[in-house]
């Protein structure tokens, strides 16, 4: 409990500040974090160690808010925490039963859409679909399976694309455009049928510009986007999420986009 | 494809436009026309892909020459009186529903309501809208395809709409001479203008309701560079078609109204978004244009004050529900797919192209025509204090007389009914799928913003209709239209689709009922926009109003909700074991 | 003296699985012993008993790919009191299911007719092979199921875990830390 670590000092401080600043800090599930202008619940939330599960979400790149599952209680209302502001006062309910329910069965939404049979794939061990599964204690898939049937492309000699795989977070998608300044991603078609394209004159991943070393090659948090030739390299036991839950990795992103962000 | 290069070149045209030229010319968006068009554009063709993907009416296989959309809407769609309409077409021309004949003669698919639910089961034939099918009908057109008549030599009378106006109030009673209201609007200012408005306690009726001075107001104060008017009309909602009427009949006050409002906020430029399904009114739209600008009513130097110019572009959608969101269908305006932009920051503030823009439904701009040409007095005879004026309300279903109506808000359902010849009424679905499904001891509540709001659309549901084949039609619509951004949305209507199409097909149990009430629920309370928040909304008052509905189709063997012979038919047909006796059969 | 308490009846089967769930129950090694005083089997792949009677709990292992799949499951679901889907393909169809993306006479032509290594090309067809479903199902879209035990496989310890409540007639509860996919 975060609470105990309070001495009598940090907590003078901490009311001093309430006192001076008070404009300036919300509540997450019964504590008090201060926000800065311009800040979304979830920015907040990962400065103050607070944890908000998400999967659509990467620090140091701009929100989209369409995975759902950082959905987050204000009155009776539910919101994105990824994309609402900080906004003095708010009371927001975060780690309630009721709320982690619905990120649970949002989870097994995006289970049966796609092709997640996690002994199949590569990326087991290492898939932040699979950890926060784990996480939200996602025993089954409770829905009737999809299946679809999506292109894959293998046309590139280093980089795979299974598009059966991708829950169209649009990770890949801002973090081609943003950081590796390319744009080698789309998203594509309607509803169920919205499913993830490639820039290049062919729609094939060997035709685009993209390269192993891109982070959108390696953002991917599924097994939609794989670097060939690298699969089940790590032993059971010694993969990410083995070893680790996703609420650990989260507050490891934030800590080194921060030192990243400080540092340039 | 090298007759690519003969493509028209206008690098000015709104890339909508540009796409249906192509679709035009070669029944199909082809790669090569998506490639140059995003050099052109200077897009990526990721884009460009993603915009041919988008809109229902872009095709990237080639469609028949005689391309026909059906509509599957509950007032104006294909089944009629126990005929399926489309298939009897389809029969007659030896076509498979979505997919072009061999030949390319035909192409014959089913789209969402096209607005034309006070005139029968109706199609759009190459952009044109046909209705008042049936079975004769269908057989003459069947003929005239197979004797490859074009459609322009098909007899005229077939094209005819009745725009049947049935209540005047307050509004449809006026008639506005061009430029009389800019008029007063110029004499008083802008500050009293929008005073007026906001004395009238005006608020958009598109449904939501938003007060509109304010809206105005907001967009006036907020920074920018410059500021934009738009006019949604992309009436989308099935069985909505009042603004059909509206844009025929009154387009000069919607106009009008836009650019009242562009003189109170400081707008140089506004944009009317008509749905693709609408797009043969865009000649009309564009002659009115140019009278108005001759009449100078727009352009520079409006009715002479000299510091102000304001001008209206047409830009035609091509099929996409979603894009009736103001902020999905500023996306579309920007020559992008019609996905909802996260908000705040709202439109009033980062609106299009980032700047603060306006967005009003059709019938708001003309109330604000006349308010600036009335008063505000004259409006407030009309409603009730919070929803004040009126509402025009587009009514079919099972009624003697579908059509357009004009009521002062406050007015309750059971008087819109009698009104409209409704007999033997079993529920009345309000402001479209999206709405609510009012019971009949709730025909006493009244429209207005308090109480039942609507953007428009009245269906009706007589006493021998089947209300489950109505929760189907709206949970397939729903999950045709959702973006599909995110994924409650997403995928939820698509599991509620299925659930559906289960009930119906006997294969459900109590247990599903309890499922598809959590499913409405987290669907309502956490999707990204308001398509995903009400696309539930019919299940849960069907679930609490009309609970027998589903009841009756309800199994208490678990293990039929599996259908074992149609999971078998395949391999029967490969195995050539078809008539082997099935031992659980 | 103490009345004998009875027995619970276990019924365990694979339907379109690998054994390796019912292995991995036998990674017990010696705690069966212990459980054994506790439970017995009725039909299951340990006794070759070939016909179902009443049971406290039934252990369904794969998924349902063919005609034969459901009739099994229906008649442990029948006798069964608690039905339990364990391991993956159970859940959502595992590694069979993977057939699920391409058509079924694709999946047979490359088998038996066009696939590397193939000797006298026919796809078979005797009448006592089952008939193919269009699609391998979970076991949770064809019968109602109490509940879940996930892994691929699932592992002794997550076995026991799972049992012992049922022992106790209680709720099993899968702890966090025990649950893994693959």
């Amino acid at each position: 409990m975060p609470g105990r670590s309070i001495n009598k000092a940090m907590l003078r401080t901490l009311w001093i500040n309430m006192m001076t600043i008070s404009s300036s800090t919300i509540r997450i599930d019964e504590q008090e974090i201060f926000f800065e202008a311009g800040q979304t619940i979830m920015d907040a939330a990962m400065a103050a160690n607070i944890y908000i599960p998400h999967l659509c979400h990467y620090p140091g790149l701009p929100p989209s808010g369409n995975c759902r599952l950082c959905v987050v209680g204000i009155g009776n209302r539910s919101v994105a925490a990824c994309i609402t502001p900080a906004c003095a006062g708010q009371e927001i309910r975060n780690n309630t039963a009721e709320l982690n329910e619905v990120r649970k069965v949002v989870t097994q939404m995006l289970f049966i859409e796609g092709n997640h049979i996690c002994p199949t794939c590569e990326k087991t061990g290492n898939c932040k679909l699979q950890a926060i599964a784990y996480f939200l204690g996602m025993l089954h898939d409770h829905f009737p399976q999809f299946y679809p049937h999506r292109e894959l492309d293998a046309s590139h000699p280093h980089i795979l694309l299974d598009r059966s795989r991708c829950i169209l977070c649009d990770l890949c998608v801002r973090a081609s455009r943003e950081i590796d300044r390319k744009n080698v991603f789309a998203i594509a078609g309607r509803g169920i049928q919205a499913h993830l394209i490639v820039n290049s004159p062919s729609g094939k991943l060997v035709d685009s510009t993209i390269k192993v070393t891109d982070v959108a090659t390696t953002i991917c948090p599924v097994g939609a986007i794989l670097i060939k030739e690298q699969g089940y390299q790590t032993p059971i036991g010694q993969r990410i999420y083995d070893q680790r839950t996703i609420r650990e990795t989260a507050q490891q992103e934030y800590v080194s986009a921060k030192a990243k962000n400080d540092a340039d | 494809m090298s007759t690519v290069c003969e493509l028209p070149s206008s690098s000015f045209e709104h890339l909508l436009h540009r796409l249906y030229a192509v679709q035009r010319q070669f029944l199909h968006i082809p790669p090569q026309a998506m490639h140059q068009i995003a050099i052109e554009y200077n897009v990526p063709i990721s884009q460009i892909a993603a915009v041919v993907a988008f809109y229902t009416f872009f095709h990237t296989e080639t469609c028949g020459r005689y391309h026909i959309l059906f509509s599957n809407c509950t007032s104006c769609g294909y089944l009629m009186d126990g005929h399926n309409l489309m298939q009897m077409l389809c029969d007659q021309l030896q076509v498979i529903p979505g997919k072009t004949r061999q030949d390319g003669l035909i192409s014959i698919m089913e789209t969402s309501c096209i607005g034309m639910c006070d005139q029968g089961p109706s199609l759009l034939i190459n952009d044109v809208p046909f209705s008042r099918l049936n079975p004769g009908r269908i057989n003459q057109i069947a003929r005239q395809i197979i004797s490859e008549v074009p459609v322009t030599d098909w007899p005229e009378t077939w094209f005819e709409i009745s725009n049947a106006l049935y209540r005047r109030d307050l509004l449809l009673t006026e008639s506005l001479v061009p430029g009389s209201a800019l008029q007063i609007a110029f004499a008083q200012g802008a500050e009293p203008t929008l005073k007026k408005i906001a004395r009238s306690g005006l608020r958009g009726r598109g449904g939501a309701g938003f007060d509109t001075a304010h809206k105005w107001q907001s967009c006036r104060t907020a920074l920018g560079d410059t500021r934009y008017i738009v006019c949604n009309a992309d009436e989308g909602e099935p069985g909505t078609f009042k603004d059909r009427l509206l844009l025929q009949r009154y387009v000069d006050a919607v106009f009008e109204g836009m650019t009242v409002c562009a003189a109170a906020i400081g707008a140089q430029k506004g944009f009317l978004y008509l749905r693709g399904e609408y797009r043969y009114m865009h000649p009309h739209l564009i002659e009115v244009l140019e009278q108005r600008r001759k009449l100078n009513l727009l352009g520079s130097q409006i009715l002479g004050q000299a510091d102000f110019q304001f001008d209206i572009d047409i830009v035609v959608g091509a099929g996409a529900y979603i894009c009736g969101e103001e902020s999905a269908l500023i996306e579309s305006l920007e020559g992008k797919p019609g996905i909802p932009r996260i908000r705040p920051p709202f439109p009033v503030t980062h609106g299009y192209l980032g700047q603060p823009t306006v967005v009003n439904n059709v019938e708001t701009f003309i109330a604000a025509a006349f308010i600036a040409l009335k008063g505000d007095e004259w409006f407030k005879t009309r409603g009730t204090e919070l929803s004040t004026g009126t509402k025009i309300l587009s009514i079919s279903g099972d009624c003697k007389f579908p059509g357009v109506y004009e009521y002062p808000f406050g007015t309750c359902i059971q008087r819109i009914l009698d009104d409209c010849h409704a007999k033997n009424v079993q529920a009345v679905q309000v402001g479209g799928p999206s709405g609510r499904l009012i019971h009949p001891q709730d025909f006493d509540r009244v429209i207005s913003f308090e109480d039942i709001s609507t953007g428009g659309s009245i269906l009706i549901f007589g006493a021998q209709r089947d209300l489950l084949i109505i929760h189907r039609n709206f949970a397939h619509f729903f999950a045709h239209e959702s973006c599909g951004f995110c994924t409650p949305c997403r995928v939820g209507t698509r599991l509620l689709k299925n659930h559906l199409d289960k009930i119906a097909n006997d294969r459900s149990t109590m247990v599903d009922m309890l499922e598809i009430k959590r499913l409405s629920h987290l669907i309502q309370h956490n999707a990204h926009c308001g398509l995903g928040h009400t696309a539930a909304n019919h299940i849960l008052d069907g679930l609490q109003n009309f609970p027998h509905t589903f009841e009756h189709h309800l199994q208490n063997d678990f293990s039929a909700q599996f259908d074992l012979h149609r999971a078998l038919a395949n391999a029967r047909q490969i195995d050539q074991q078809s008539d082997a006796e099935n031992p659980l059969d | 003296m103490m009345p004998i308490k009875p027995k619970l009846r276990i019924a365990t089967t694979s339907l379109a699985g690998c054994f390796g769930c019912h292995m991995s129950f036998l990674d017990m090694d010696e705690r069966l012993e212990k459980l054994l005083e506790q439970v017995e089997f009725d039909r299951s792949p340990f006794t070759d008993i070939k016909q179902c009677g009443p049971c406290d709990i039934g252990l369904i292992e794969g998924g349902v790919c063919n005609v034969e799949n459901v009739q099994v499951l229906r008649e442990f679901r029948a006798q069964c009191t608690t039905l339990i889907a364990v391991g993956a393909c159970a859940i959502n169809g595992g590694v069979p299911a993977l057939r699920n993306y391409f058509e079924m006479q694709d999946c047979l032509n490359e088998v038996y007719l066009s696939g590397i290594g193939v000797i006298n090309p026919k796809i078979p067809n005797d009448m006592e092979l089952p008939l193919l479903l269009d699609k391998v199902y979970p076991v949770n879209e064809v019968v109602l199921i109490d509940y879940y035990l996930p892994g691929c496989p699932p592992s002794a310890d997550d076995f026991l875990q799972l049992l012992e409540p049922l022992l106790t007639g209680q709720s099993p509860i899968l702890s966090k830390i025990h649950l893994r996919y693959d």
